[in-house]
């Protein structure tokens, strides 16, 4: 004969039956949350839950018990979409993401490639007044740091 | 009704299916495992007690919740949907992070490209200033007269001024 739990768990008291002592769904629907089992029932069935629990292992059924009722409360809430309305909207937070790190990530090989192009130019205009001081430099006859000492004498007599 | 077949709920369940069967648009006889993959997880009274509860246009929608529902409970029968929701939150994580540090380096970049010193070229507003900035490069020593440098770093501020710096406090 099988003993019946002393407390029946929040299952059977819904379900108006005994419970017995190796209920499968009394460790996971204590008498103490009703609303859990309740909600679990509306949307997946006392009898799909035993069944579905029933083909796991045991050190697995806790998190599945778990499992089911977050998405029937999510389906209780949103009787459309249920928790698939969270996948969307996570998909949809994923493209916005990847979209903007994509888009930073040009903008930053822009930048590199402007400061490249800015560096090229400032190489050619350092060439060409180079090039121009030489010139002077030619032209006067005087290396550039004899005409730094006579610049020296014109501004410090 | 004579030359219809049933459908795919009324086929596995084995009944008539009648011309205002609560299933029958959204599971038609020709996709039977749809309804099979809904029933096991959330049982044929149940469905159609969800469909009752909604208005017609939003029934469609339901469906195809469910049915993506029960396909992810049969692929993970300990987590179901919320092992899916766990991994895309672990993305988003993940990206949000990546996004940061791209956001960060940006930053850095900006600042290394805005000049803190103009270049002689950015001096060069108009073209027939070249002969001027041509003198005034040859003449430096001209600044080195004054008693203080004060007048070069004013000037030097003031050249900051023309390209928004606000450095002259």
């Amino acid at each position: 004969m099988i003993s019946n739990n002393p407390t029946r768990c929040a299952a059977c008291r819904f379900l108006r039956r005994r419970c017995p002592q190796d209920c499968v769904l009394a460790p996971y629907f204590p008498s103490s949350n009703p609303e859990r089992f309740a909600c679990v029932h509306k949307i997946f069935g006392a009898g799909n839950i035993t069944k579905m629990l029933e083909q796991l292992p045991v050190h697995l059924r806790e998190a599945a018990a778990d499992s089911m009722f977050y998405e029937a409360s999510l389906r209780v809430e949103d009787p459309v979409y249920g928790c698939v309305r969270i996948i969307s909207q996570l998909q949809h937070h994923i493209l916005e993401a990847q979209s903007e790190i994509l888009k930073t990530n040009g903008q930053i090989a822009s930048y590199i490639a402007q400061q490249q192009l800015q560096q090229q130019q400032q190489n050619v205009v350092d060439g060409a007044s180079y090039q121009q001081d030489m010139q002077i430099s030619e032209y006067l006859g005087v290396g550039s740091d004899v005409q730094t000492l006579a610049n020296d004498s014109y501004f410090h007599p | 009704m004579a030359g219809t077949s049933p459908c795919a709920s009324c086929k596995l369940l084995r009944r008539r299916c009648t011309k205002d069967c609560i299933f029958a648009p959204y599971f038609p006889s020709d996709d039977p495992h749809k309804f099979v993959i809904v029933h096991k997880v959330f049982g044929a009274s149940n469905v159609s007690k969800m469909l009752q509860e909604l208005p017609a246009h939003q029934r469609a929608d339901a469906v195809s919740s469910l049915v993506y529902e029960a396909n992810a409970r049969m692929r993970d029968p300990v987590y179901g949907c919320v092992g899916a929701i766990s991994y895309l939150q672990n993305q988003v994580s993940e990206l949000q992070m990546q996004l940061a540090v791209v956001q960060a380096e940006i930053l850095c970049t900006q600042m290394q490209h805005e000049p803190m010193v103009p270049t002689p070229q950015q001096i060069m507003d108009d073209p027939d200033d070249q002969k001027s900035y041509f003198l005034q490069n040859n003449n430096l020593g001209q600044y080195l007269s004054f008693p203080s440098s004060s007048n070069v770093i004013h000037d030097s501020l003031q050249r900051e001024n023309i390209f928004g710096h606000d450095m002259v406090s």
